[in-house]
């Protein structure tokens, strides 16, 4: 079997893995019962727009006269949804190209030379030049936020490959005639899920960023998907007026985003011991 | 060292080539027809397929991508589809306000993280070192935007000791210039900043816990000597790889920066060419800002040798 045990020896995880999660928690919880605790986050209600927190609906509301507590929920939906699908495309599409390139050496040169000619590019602009031309849908910005994000996973990946290459496992299963899929499946693949685990994290929180950046710009989701940087876009002129249009969804944003940054950084370095114990 | 200069140069062709040709694919190739985009839905074959020749997407892709490129290495970008002006034009407009932000910025941020990663390296563990380390976590969490509206609220709104928003050109006077841009610096650095003092803090604990700092220390060498000559000179080529890697951040930040602060730079520019689906000023922009960054990575690596004598080629 060639399947990596993670040897817990050392110590716990730390308290805060355990703070970002309950907070991903209830934030994950508020998003999946959205429909049932807010109203209709696109209705517009020009008579009491930017109205203060508090009276008549938590968050207030925004130039628009929408529910910015609503808003802020169905936001939560997008970030979250992006965060996953992103994570595992990358994930999914960064393990092959790493397979890949350990096991063809031919397409080792190519692949890593295109990802060096990719991490050239920063990441906002590949990802705006992409959605200008294919238009924004879930999946579109999906693409559009992983491909950017691909060099440094592939790169990760790849390294922790080469070194699985020379292990007996592999040797055996390489004189035994394994078929390169099964071999790359089976064989390869396992060993890195620790790494995986944790640059999917910084993927995720990375991803939830990016989306909010575009929507903020106003090239990601359009006003009708609420989103909570498409939010702060589009009441960025009412911010004077209206501070907390703009600051609710920014503690949002940034609290998700500090929440799987910390689970991220405390996996880290549980998985790998030579982090562990040290500062 | 002068063969080695033209080799790293010669493979930075290379990178550069991938770059060009990922931004032409992406543009031409992907599901999605820029003439289709530009021309709405209600045009006709024949309107469609005229915007397909003026923008030159009727012909074979490989013929494009030469010209293009070919163009490109002479510096010519191409025509505006929006304006019909020249590319490096418009690109050159917007030149000022983005490297007034831009080379404060570097400056600032080279000083303050190394300042701040040597202060929580030099006293790992204490409250220092756990302050620095948190604003570092923080500077990656917290997106761009949401530090410069924090800060637009507590230093224009209630302080009031910054303008809000605009730019400001040098030509009103220095003092003018310099306070529209304080807080777009600022924003623009946050993330830099965190990213730098992370690795100065890690590369300084390892270059101080090192004998020959012991040894200064034991003959009472100055603390400013040990910091700056045992200390930094041995920790430089983590964090000038790193300065030069993060340069992308720099990079795509000046989109969101110039937004906040509506600042009519660079960035501003793609922002605008995307509503106008203006393809090749986009274009241009990411080739632009691709050939920073691989110059950058080519300084970055020659830097080696001078930072680290036992690095010779």
């Amino acid at each position: 079997m060639s399947a990596v045990q993670i040897r817990r020896t050392g110590p716990q995880l730390p308290l805060s893995f355990w703070l970002g999660l309950s907070v991903l928690s209830v934030l994950a919880v508020l998003a999946v019962l959205a429909p049932w605790i807010a109203d209709n986050p696109n209705r517009l209600a020009p008579a009491q727009r930017l109205q203060p927190p508090g009276a008549g609906s938590l968050f207030g509301t925004d130039a628009f006269g929408r529910d910015l507590f609503a808003r802020m929920l169905y936001g939560a939906r997008t970030s979250l949804r992006i965060g996953l699908i992103v994570g595992g495309l990358t994930l999914v599409m960064a393990a092959a190209l790493a397979a890949l390139c350990v096991m063809v050496r031919a397409a080792d040169a190519v692949v890593m030379r295109v990802l060096d000619g990719l991490m050239a590019i920063p990441n906002i602009l590949l990802a705006i030049a992409i959605i200008s031309v294919t238009g924004v849908s879930l999946w579109t910005m999906a693409l559009a936020i992983a491909i950017p994000e691909l060099p440094a996973t592939t790169r990760l990946l790849r390294g922790v490959l080469l070194s699985t290459r020379m292990r007996g496992w592999v040797e055996a299963a390489r004189v035994s005639g394994c078929p390169p899929l099964r071999m790359a499946w089976r064989h390869l693949l396992p060993s890195v899920w620790p790494v995986a685990l944790v640059q999917t994290a910084f993927v995720c929180s990375s991803a939830i960023l990016i989306e909010a950046i575009l929507s903020f710009l106003g090239v990601g989701n359009p006003p009708n998907v609420p989103s909570w940087g498409g939010v702060i876009g589009e009441n960025r002129a009412q911010f004077q007026l209206a501070p907390w249009v703009i600051l609710i969804p920014s503690a949002f944003l940034t609290v998700t985003v500090i929440s799987i940054n910390l689970m991220g950084d405390a996996l880290r370095d549980w998985l790998d011991p030579r982090e562990r114990g040290g500062t | 060292m002068i063969r080695y200069a033209l080799w790293r140069l010669l493979m930075a062709i290379p990178v550069m080539l991938v770059a060009s040709s990922v931004i032409f694919v992406i543009l031409r190739v992907l599901p999605g027809d820029p003439a289709l985009m530009i021309a709405g839905e209600r045009a006709t074959e024949d309107e469609i397929a005229a915007i397909r020749e003026s923008l030159g997407t009727d012909r074979p892709l490989a013929v494009q991508y030469a010209e293009w490129l070919g163009a490109a290495l002479v510096g010519d970008l191409g025509q505006s589809t929006f304006s019909g002006q020249p590319v490096t034009r418009l690109i050159g407009q917007r030149l000022e306000p983005t490297l007034s932000l831009a080379l404060p910025t570097l400056a600032l941020s080279v000083l303050v993280s190394l300042a701040l990663g040597t202060l929580a390296a030099r006293r790992a563990g204490s409250l220092a070192d756990k302050v620095v380390t948190a604003f570092s976590v923080l500077g990656f969490s917290v997106p761009p935007f949401v530090v410069g509206y924090a800060l637009v609220a507590i230093f224009s709104l209630w302080l009031g000791w910054t303008p809000v928003q605009g730019y400001r050109p040098l030509s009103d006077g220095i003092a003018v210039w310099a306070t529209a841009l304080v807080l777009p610096v600022l924003t623009l650095s946050t993330g830099y900043v965190a990213l730098i003092t992370r690795v100065t803090r890690a590369s300084m604990v390892e270059a101080l816990s090192e004998d020959h700092v012991r040894t200064a220390r034991a003959k009472n060498l100055g603390e400013g000597a040990i910091l700056a000559r045992h200390g930094l000179r041995v920790a430089a080529v983590p964090i000038v790889t790193v300065a030069g890697i993060g340069l992308a951040l720099l990079l795509g930040g000046f989109v969101v920066t110039e937004t906040v602060f509506n600042i009519p730079g660079v960035g501003r520019l793609v922002v605008e060419a995307i509503a106008r689906r203006d393809y090749p000023v986009i274009q241009g922009v990411v080739l632009l800002s691709a050939g920073v960054y691989v110059t950058v990575n080519l300084l970055v690596d020659l830097s080696y040798t001078f930072l680290d004598p036992r690095i010779r080629y």
